[in-house]
């Protein structure tokens, strides 16, 4: 692990829909290729964040630095050119558009998108490039999700809930996918999980919300170990 | 038969136009899911800008251009200034607005040209050629469906063939993940605002010649055929605007034809109250997928 610059640094980061605050004082930071486990309970802020971080939600003070740049002035639809892919909760396939459909729209912004990788990456898109997004599982909808956010290249991937409704064995494959690709690309994950096993496996660092606020940070491992801890945020 | 025969091709030929205006409606309602209820006097609008170019200038084609132009200007002016700040969590605020809108550009139109027909000219011949006999297809009928065809085929290559067609594909199903994948999703809806209004006032240019003559109001029931083709081809359904344009044309010129032209609009009224009752999705919508909500 680099203790260099982080790629991602956010410091005391606040954010809300309307007058009800959601995030408090969130800071952190991501180095690139550092997998981020964000756990926590319902409620707890980890999806805002992530919109926080991607830019569909404004912030309302703080800031957000990715590679030297403020992020809080780019618009979401920037947000790519940057190299930050945000795969939302609840997969956001276009479900009316092809799984090739889908996957070009990921590298739209970059002229040619290159979607053989992808294919290579999940065999069984491969097999339904011309199926609509609704006629796929869950776990197909989740690796076309998570394709496509591939086919930009991105440096940072915000990934929520990549495990949501999925079979255990389906989840351990994107984890290890994850794994994988941080080692071999020097991708960087934040990843928003409410499985905090699957989660912690794989990530390298553990940031713990509570109520908007972060209740602990710590290496994943020391995390996982930790009883009094699991006990009181992370319930198992 | 041959006066049956007449009927088709005359209905055909209107029914293109309707298909063409149908199509517009259905454009809009894709990407912002408002109905264009000024879609009639926008259109109106850039047939009268058509016309003072052409009456200035004596060039019908140069008219036609600044039409079509006019089209694609009016309809993003309208997007950008007027509707992207409607409040869209009620639909009826898109409707009244739009009828707000035909207030404003009916009465601006009136204070400019005045409020009677003037007379608009065609491109070809409305004298139909005769065929064994019978007189079925004019040369303006010719460039009518021509027209039309070619709106259809170029629209048709635009969303499925090319990547800003995919863009605003994408910006109008799902508008949040467009923009998480740099789609600029309201530069989308501009241009499909665009588009339809181009379409729609090549519509007009293509109608007005052929009933009264230009007036302020003289898309309304134009927009109601057109309005009944969009519903019974299912909002959603390009191909369906077409098939229920062409369906609408024939209805109404067999109506008027056999029953008497008085008739017609009551046709198109009672069609439209039909299919809201009986099938209120269109002929043409897939049933909703159960999968969406997935």
């Amino acid at each position: 692990m680099t203790t260099s610059e982080p790629l991602l640094d956010v410091a005391g980061l606040n954010a809300g829909y309307g007058a009800a605050p959601v995030l408090r004082d969130v800071s952190l930071s991501v180095q690139a290729g550092q997998i981020v486990a964000v756990l926590g309970a319902n409620g707890a802020g980890k999806t805002t964040l992530l919109r926080t971080l991607s830019g569909l939600l404004p912030a309302t003070s703080g800031s957000i630095t990715f590679d030297g740049i403020d992020l809080r002035h780019v618009k979401v639809e920037r947000m790519v050119r940057h190299g930050i892919a945000h795969v939302p909760e609840g997969r956001g396939v276009v479900t009316e558009l092809t799984v090739e459909e889908n996957l070009r729209l990921g590298g739209l912004w970059r002229g040619k998108p290159k979607l053989d990788d992808v294919y290579e990456l999940f065999p069984p898109l491969a097999q339904r490039k011309s199926h609509l997004g609704h006629q796929l599982s869950g776990g197909e909808r989740q690796m076309l999700a998570i394709g496509r956010a591939l086919v930009a290249q991105p440096r940072l991937l915000l990934l929520d809930e990549p495990s949501l409704g999925l079979a255990p064995k389906v989840t351990a494959q994107i984890m290890a996918l994850l794994r994988d690709l941080r080692d071999r690309t020097g991708l960087a994950v934040l990843l928003v999980e409410q499985n905090v096993r699957s989660a912690l496996s794989v990530a390298d660092v553990g940031i713990v919300l509570a109520l908007g606020r972060i209740a602990t940070k710590d290496t994943a491992s020391e995390l996982a170990g930790n009883d009094d801890l699991r006990h009181a945020y992370l319930g198992f | 038969m041959d006066r049956f025969l007449f009927l088709t091709f005359d209905g055909l030929s209107r029914g293109a136009v309707y298909a063409a205006f149908a199509l517009a409606l259905v454009l809009i309602w894709r990407a912002a899911r408002i109905v264009n209820f000024a879609q009639g006097a926008m259109a109106v609008a850039t047939v009268y800008a058509g016309y003072s170019v052409t009456n200035a200038t004596g060039s019908y084609w140069l008219g036609f251009v600044v039409a079509i132009v006019g089209g694609l200007v009016l309809g993003a002016a309208v997007e950008r200034v007027v509707m992207r700040f409607v409040d869209h969590s009620s639909p009826l605020n898109g409707v009244v607005v739009a009828l707000g809108l035909v207030l404003i550009i009916q009465g601006v139109l009136g204070m400019i040209y005045g409020n009677e027909f003037l007379p608009a000219p065609t491109a070809f011949s409305r004298d139909a050629f005769e065929v064994g006999g019978v007189a079925l297809l004019s040369r303006y009928d010719i460039f009518v469906f021509a027209s039309v065809g070619a709106v259809v085929v170029l629209l048709t290559l635009l969303f499925t063939r090319t990547p800003t067609g995919l863009r605003m594909r994408a910006a109008a199903f799902a508008p949040d993940v467009s923009r998480l994948l740099g789609v600029p999703v309201g530069g989308m809806l501009t241009l499909g605002w665009a588009l339809a209004a181009a379409v729609g006032s090549l519509a007009g240019l293509l109608v007005i010649p052929t009933e009264l003559g230009l007036h302020p109001t003289a898309m309304d029931v134009v927009f109601i055929s057109a309005f009944t083709a969009a519903v019974l081809g299912g909002l959603d359904s390009p191909i369906g605007a077409v098939i229920g344009g062409l369906v609408v044309g024939l209805l109404l010129s067999y109506v008027s034809g056999y029953l008497g032209a008085t008739v017609a609009p009551m046709a198109v009224l009672i069609l439209l109250v039909v299919v809201l009752l009986g099938r209120p999705d269109g002929l043409f919508t897939r049933a909703r997928t159960k999968a969406r909500a997935a």
